[in-house]
């Protein structure tokens, strides 16, 4: 096993260092997700710009997997339309689930969570801030906080 | 002597170690350190071999037969309910039921004397360090009978605060579910001046012993309780073996748990009468082999004898929590003192969350548990998300805690920047 593969140096800045924390005044799409049997925590909210993701801000409690895919995630969806968003979070889920995926050259940074899939137990921790905000994005028109449980 | 202490462990643990085949084995090429005996126990070649045995020369159903195999097969099964009786020194082998577990056990006692037992308004107390398992079914049981939960709260050593016991307990209180031993903190409840207070108010008192019958000497006729729930998995037995103990009376009056063969004495269309006690509570073919295997598990318990065993824990919990709180940035859960404290270290380290750490122990073939242990609301009181926990067992060495203690350095050095920048 490699420790090496999951523990990235990358992974580890994005965690001790995250990117987009903190609540913002205001945000147009707001949803919560949590993992009740780890007691992993997180919440995304999005600021759009019309059809493009102006901004995206995170905030919530968890392993280093979690809260560093959170700030990645956070980085690479700023300026992209709701369509790409999309896209990337298939590609990137895909990813997680060890397929062989051609990610963007401006997304390298998700590379470094590639090695989250040969830890299966992980993978859940990984996907928890993605999962959070497609939640959020299919639930748009209902405004308001959404929330979702994932395990 | 308390909860069976002696001075001296009077057996050789590396002598222990080699009759449970699985702490032979490597993980990732070194040798497995595993720590999460809280969770469930490994297993002496005398268990797996029992079980073996049983399929291989005398497999056939209990208390139906006329014929040697039943005949053998059924006087196994209960031989270890007699031996179970002893090992707890029940006053008699029909105080014991067998079930699935100990939330299975803790269940039964929910609808076979909960549902006939706790009315409107009574109340039923419970502490805030309870496993999930002796929580939840008496929240489901006060919700349907419309009676109230009461809580004895926690301190910060990880203590039940008995002060309120005593504006708790009122003459409305039905039961109290307790636990014996924290699978978080540790902490050995001292449950015997529960119960004898609960006694008073005409209370009774279940005990959730899953974490203290595998590793001290239990009494339950010393203790007075009145319902006593553990699991064999927990103690070198086969998992899906648990037990339910129940004082004789109690049993008696109680309604039957699941309706099916074995537990019926006449069964016309419309209606049925019911087997004697314990046949009464075990529904369908039980689970005959672990059963039996449980029976071996705890005649090798004896010939360690529990105080031993007891005492083995002690010397080994009291060296892991001497090393441990050397360690700069960690935070230990739980009583200092070891009279009244089990096998059990649950610990948190700034900047690595215990996910983590887990994880990183796992790369030195180091098992231990990360995550809520089942007791959300004890997380919430610690006001932690989750912890790592440690726990030990009759074949724990120190050389063990020191492979903990390395890996617990590693993830420091993995996770360095954090550590530098909280202190």
């Amino acid at each position: 096993m490699q420790l090496n593969d999951l523990y990235k140096e990358i992974i580890l800045d994005h965690y001790q260092s995250p990117h987009n924390r903190g609540r913002p005044p205001h945000a147009d799409i707001e949803a919560e997700g949590s993992n009740p049997l780890c007691g992993d925590d997180v919440e995304v909210f999005v600021l759009l710009d019309g059809d493009r993701v102006k901004e995206v801000r995170f905030d919530g409690s968890g392993c280093a997997i979690s809260l560093a895919a959170a700030s990645m995630m956070s980085e690479v969806l700023e300026g992209k339309s709701k369509a790409e968003v999309r896209e990337i979070g298939d590609l990137f889920k895909a990813m997680m689930h060890g397929e062989d995926v051609d990610l963007p050259e401006e997304m390298e940074d998700l590379e470094a969570l590639k090695g989250v899939a040969n830890f299966p137990l992980r993978v859940k921790c990984a996907l928890l801030a993605w999962t959070t905000l497609e939640h959020g994005l299919a639930n748009e028109n209902v405004g308001g906080r959404v929330s979702i449980e994932v395990d | 002597m308390e909860n069976g202490v002696s001075d001296e462990v009077g057996y050789d643990v590396h002598a222990v170690r080699q009759d449970f085949p699985i702490l032979g084995i490597q993980v990732h090429g070194k040798p497995l350190v595993y720590l999460d005996n809280a969770a469930t126990s490994q297993k002496p070649q005398v268990v797996i071999d029992s079980l073996v045995h049983y399929y291989t020369r005398y497999n056939a159903n209990v208390h139906r037969g006329i014929y040697t195999l039943s005949e053998q097969a059924t006087a196994a099964y209960e031989n270890a309910r007699a031996k179970v009786a002893r090992f707890i020194n029940a006053p008699s082998p029909e105080c014991i039921i067998f079930t699935r577990n100990t939330t299975e056990a803790i269940n039964l006692v929910r609808y076979a004397w909960g549902a006939d037992n706790v009315r409107a308004e009574d109340e039923i107390l419970i502490s805030e360090m309870e496993h999930h398992s002796n929580l939840v079914p008496w929240q489901l049981l006060a919700q349907e009978q419309g009676a109230e939960l009461r809580f004895l709260r926690v301190n910060n050593e990880g203590r039940l605060m008995l002060d309120g016991l005593d504006v708790l307990i009122t003459e409305k209180t039905r039961l109290i579910a307790v636990t014996h031993v924290s699978n978080v903190l540790g902490t050995i409840n001292p449950v015997k001046g529960i119960i004898k207070k609960a006694h008073k108010y005409g209370a009774l008192v279940l005990l959730d012993a899953a974490q203290s019958v595998p590793h001290m000497p239990v009494d339950v006729q010393e203790l007075d309780c009145d319902f006593l729930a553990f699991s064999g998995h927990k103690m070198m037995g086969p998992t899906g073996v648990g037990v339910l103990y129940a004082k004789p009376h109690l049993l008696e009056a109680m309604r039957p748990f699941m309706g099916g063969g074995s537990m019926i004495r006449k069964v016309m269309l419309a209606e049925s009468t019911w087997a004697d006690v314990p046949q009464k509570f075990e529904a369908g073919t039980p689970n005959i082999a672990d059963v039996i295997a449980l029976g071996a598990a705890v005649d090798y318990l004896s010939d360690l004898g529990m105080a031993n065993v007891r005492e083995h824990e002690i010397q080994t919990t009291q060296y892991a929590l001497d090393q441990m709180r050397e360690v700069s940035g960690i935070k230990l859960f739980g009583p200092w003192e070891m009279q009244t404290r089990a096998g059990v270290v649950s610990f948190v380290i700034d900047g690595v969350h215990p996910h983590d750490i887990a994880q990183i122990l796992d790369s030195e073939a180091v098992a231990v548990r990360a995550g809520h242990h089942c007791c959300q609301p004890l997380m919430r009181r610690f006001n932690v998300p989750a912890t790592a926990r440690a726990s030990f067992y009759a074949y724990t060495t120190e050389e063990e805690i020191d492979a903990l203690l390395e890996g617990i350095h590693k993830a420091q050095r993995v996770f360095g920047h954090a550590i530098e920048r909280s202190v």
